[in-house]
This record gives structure tokens, sequence and C-alpha cells, in this order.
């Protein structure tokens, strides 16, 4: 299966049939969720209203880690089999990664402010997230700089050692973020109350993560299709 | 080998080498990692007697807090060891006995001086009224302090 979509023209195809499907499950889940979230899910025992950005803090956190698992397995792919779909997935999963993150870190300290006392700390889990989002930037103007996309593909690779970090920085060292709330399944330390609201926001992320990243992966493609058939011309 | 197996093999090593560098590098810089020190790390080392500035975090001690206008009297604890603070200031809306807290500040005559406050609160999330019954129930870890809206 995975060689067969391999193919561009066939990915496309997929896309296509997906799409759709895709968009109207990122609007009804993600409505659904902040409609529940902002007026329905009781306050919290400790933060009371302000723990109601948690429903978008905490989905904008996991798709951005995920965009950059898929940002690496992309750019290893395209190292390995140098196929052009592989790097188109990766510059797609870029730039929506760039984006979830820049989202998550403003997200966070707009949290902060009110919980913490204060908008930013360099504490473990914040500047690992803070390097995540500048490892983005960098691939993306790299990856703009160079005709093969090797170099950028390398930078990915390398940067994928600092998901780990973001993970488990909460329980390596000392840090002013709380630990991971969803850590097992089976006894989440969110009350049911405040988790389904939070899952139905997550499975929206995702839906529209995956429906943009596809719509990145078109418009490069088309993109790329223009600019060689200009070159022929010339 | 394949041209195709051995990019991989390379691709494999190389993130294996990096990853161990990064581990080995950050292993070195442990404590300096470290967002901030608990009682245990300060009180009867050479850090309770430096005048350096340095990060306190902790458990606020029940009973321990104290206030005349804004200067603040607590006690912080991490089961071990307590040491006493004082703060001069606002204190964020999150600050309560039994919660975590982080000060920043230096130590002065077995006393840490914070200029600043902030409040840590932990990965558990609940309704009030939750919190409430497992109190009334006996469930209840921590003797903790509510938001009352």
């Amino acid at each position: 299966m995975f060689s067969f979509y391999a193919n561009p023209t066939r990915f496309l195809r997929l896309k296509e049939r997906v799409s759709p499907w895709l968009l109207l499950l990122a609007v009804a889940a993600l409505g659904a969720g902040i409609v529940w979230g902002l007026f329905f899910s009781p306050p919290d025992y400790q933060q009371g209203e302000t723990v109601r950005i948690m429903y978008l803090h905490v989905p904008f956190a996991w798709m951005s880690m995920f965009c950059y698992a898929w940002l690496a397995a992309s750019a290893a792919l395209y190292l390995i089999y140098a196929h052009r779909l592989a790097d188109l997935l990766a510059q797609a999963f870029a730039r929506v990664g760039a984006i979830l993150t820049l989202m998550c870190l403003l997200t966070g300290s707009i949290w902060g402010k009110p919980t913490w006392g204060t908008w930013w700390v360099w504490d473990a889990r914040l500047t690992s997230v803070l390097l995540m989002f500048f490892l983005y930037i960098a691939y993306c103007l790299l990856r703009a700089r160079e005709e093969s996309g090797k170099r950028a593909a390398i930078l990915a690779l390398l940067g994928a050692v600092n998901l780990p970090v973001i993970k488990f920085s909460v329980d390596w060292w000392n840090t002013l973020h709380q630990p991971a709330s969803i850590s097992r399944l089976s006894s989440p330390a969110i009350h049911p109350d405040l988790l389904w609201p939070l899952l139905l926001c997550a499975g929206g992320l995702l839906a529209l993560t995956l429906w943009l990243s596809m719509a990145w992966v078109e418009t490069l493609w088309r993109e790329a299709r223009v600019l060689r058939r200009e070159a022929q011309h010339d | 080998m394949k041209p195709r197996q051995q990019r991989a093999l390379w691709i494999v090593l190389t993130v294996f080498l990096a990853g161990a560098g990064t581990a080995m590098t950050l292993n070195a810089f442990q404590d300096n990692m470290l967002y901030f020190h608990s009682p245990a790390d300060i009180v009867g080392t050479e850090l309770e007697h430096s005048t350096r500035p340095f990060r306190l975090g902790g458990l606020v001690e029940q009973g321990s807090y104290s206030a005349t206008g804004v200067s603040h009297r607590f006690q912080v604890t991490d089961g071990a060891k307590i040491l006493a603070v004082h703060y001069t200031g606002l204190m964020p809306a999150l600050f309560r006995e039994g919660q975590g807290v982080i000060a920043e500040g230096h130590m002065e005559k077995g006393v840490f001086v914070a200029n600043k406050i902030l409040a840590k609160h932990d990965e558990t999330y609940m309704p009030p009224e939750v919190a409430k019954a497992l109190k009334e129930q006996g469930h209840w870890k921590q003797n903790q302090e509510e938001y009352k809206p």
C-alpha cells in the first residue's frame, strides 16, 4: 500500500477523495469540542475558568509534535528512497507544524500568566518546544534555498532527537510546567467532564492538520510542475 | 549491500549517535537543566550560605503562611527539609498552602528572600464538585484550598 501511494498522482487522487471528509470531521469535532469546552464543561477546582485554555493549548501541543514526527519520518524516507512525494510531505508537515508550534507557545503563554504568574520561563519543557519551533523555521528556510532538499532533510532528521526531550523534560528535570495528565489512557489525571471536550478538540485538530498538510502537498506539487514547464519553454 | 540499504544504515547510525550525544550532553549539564532547587538541595549544603541568586521550588507547608500587607511569610517543603521564605510583593492567584510554588531570590541568614513568586500547578484537573465529594468521602490526599468563584 505504501509504495502504491508513493506515486504523487495517486496520492493526489486519494487526497481528493479523503479531503472533504477530513474537513467535515475537523469542523464538526472542533466546533463541538470548543462549544462544549467553553460553555458546558465545569471549571477546574484549582484554576477556575482559566482551565478552558487547555482545550486549545493541549491539542496544539500534541499536533505540533505529531507533525514533527511525520516531518522526520518523511525526511528519512526522502534520504533513503529519494522519492519526490516524501520531500513534498516533509515540506507540508513542516509548514503546518511551525504554525501549530507557534499557536502552542502563544496559548501556553496566555495560560501561564494567570496560573503561574508569568508569560514565559526558561524551563526545560518551554525551552525544548521553542527549539522545535526554531527547527521548523530552519528546515523551511534551508529547504527553500536548495534544489535537492537533502541538507534540509538531514537537519529535520537530527532535530528529531528533540522530540523525546520535549516529551520527557517534565519527568527528567524540575520544571515549572506540570507533568503529563494523560500518560496512560486507563487512568488519566483529568476528570471525564474535562477530558471529553479535550479529546474532541484533539481529534478535530488532527483532522484539520491532515487536511492542511494534504492541501500543502498538492500546492507544492502543482507549483513544482508549473516551474518545470516554464523551465522547458525557456 | 544495496545503496538504499546503505543510506538507511547511515541514517539509523546518525540519529543514534546524535541521540547518544544529546543524552550525554544533557546528563553532563544535569544540574544546570534544573529550573529550581528543592529545600533538601539547599539546607545543609553550600547553597544555604551562598549569596548568589537561584530558584527554590516545593510545596507550601500547611499552616505556615502569614501576611501583613504585601509582606508574605511561608515555608517551603519537599517532604524532607523545610525552608522559610520571605517575599514582598503581589502573589499569583494560584498560590495556596499545600500547592507547588517556585520562588526566585537568594539566601539571607537562613531565610530565602524571594523577589518573584511563581505558582506551580499539578497535572490533576477536576470540577470543584468532584473535589468536594472526594473530600467528604475522605479520599483527599492533601488538605488543599480550592478555587472559589
